[in-house]
């Protein structure tokens, strides 16, 4: 039976893109973070996903095998900015401040496609869920 | 055993064939977003051909058994529309279309083995 399947599968999106909306609120929460050090600011953090193909490592469950799960958690390579602020508490010697490298537009929109994707997969596991229910309705024909 | 597979005529393992499908899908749609990830589909007519043809019967040592009708056979690679910049072949609307459709073939042979069962309860209950 394929069917229960699904839900395995659109299970492990859900939970990956949550994650995913999880990081995209840590970063735009972040975003106006500053730091006294280049190697202390903030750098929004990027999801990366990969296909659940055979039963390896932490997933030994074969009910996900064909989802997605979360491979990393990255930094953004992009600069951080700096900006001249002698007047903040934190500013380096030459009154400098280092602000997130986040980019709040960018993040606004991850955030719908992660939101999609997420309604996508509960779409998909409702389906599956009502075609089941019909099949176990066969044996009242 | 062999009676009551006949009753139901093919629509019995349409109806696994047809959920396999759609957990092809399911599996595309949950990897919409996964970079390198290559989207693929059944060849329905395929692999419905492949499951009426004769079967054939290993009577030797030498020879290789035919696939099972409700295995992986006919899965294939879909060519997308358009690439993606991270080598990922999901279109989501396409996925979501078919992932629709599927949904509805799926009914339609349940409806099909309905009438199926429903038939060979009234004979059974000869009213």
């Amino acid at each position: 039976m394929a069917l229960d399947q699904i839900f395995g599968i659109a299970g492990s999106a859900l939970n990956s893109q949550s994650v995913r909306m999880n990081t995209i609120a840590s970063n735009l929460a972040n975003a106006g973070t500053v730091s006294g050090t280049d190697q202390d600011a903030f750098r929004a953090k990027r999801t990366v996903f990969k296909a659940i193909m055979e039963q390896q490592g932490s997933v030994q469950d074969k009910s996900y095998q064909g989802g997605v799960k979360v491979q990393q958690i990255s930094d953004d390579p992009t600069p951080v900015r700096r900006l001249l602020d002698p007047g903040n508490p934190l500013a380096d010697k030459e009154g400098y401040v280092y602000t997130s490298n986040v980019n709040e537009m960018g993040e606004m929109v991850d955030m719908m496609a992660a939101s999609r994707s997420y309604q996508n997969n509960v779409e998909v596991i409702n389906t599956a869920r009502q075609l089941m229910m019909r099949t176990l309705d066969l044996t009242k024909a | 055993m062999n009676v009551l597979d006949n009753a139901l005529g093919v629509h019995a393992q349409a109806l696994g064939m047809r959920s396999q499908r759609m957990e092809l899908l399911a599996r595309n749609i949950a990897n919409a977003d996964t970079p390198n990830f290559k989207a693929r589909d059944i060849d329905f007519k395929q692999v419905m051909q492949q499951a009426q043809d004769t079967t054939m019967v290993t009577t030797q040592a030498g020879h290789v058994a035919q696939g099972d009708a409700g295995s992986a056979d006919g899965v294939k690679y879909r060519t997308p529309f358009n690439t993606a910049f991270d080598g990922n072949t999901v279109e989501l609307h396409v996925e979501q279309a078919k992932y629709g459709k599927s949904a509805a073939d799926y009914q339609a042979t349940l409806s099909f083995l309905e009438q199926r069962v429903s038939g060979i309860r009234k004979a059974l209950r000869g009213d």
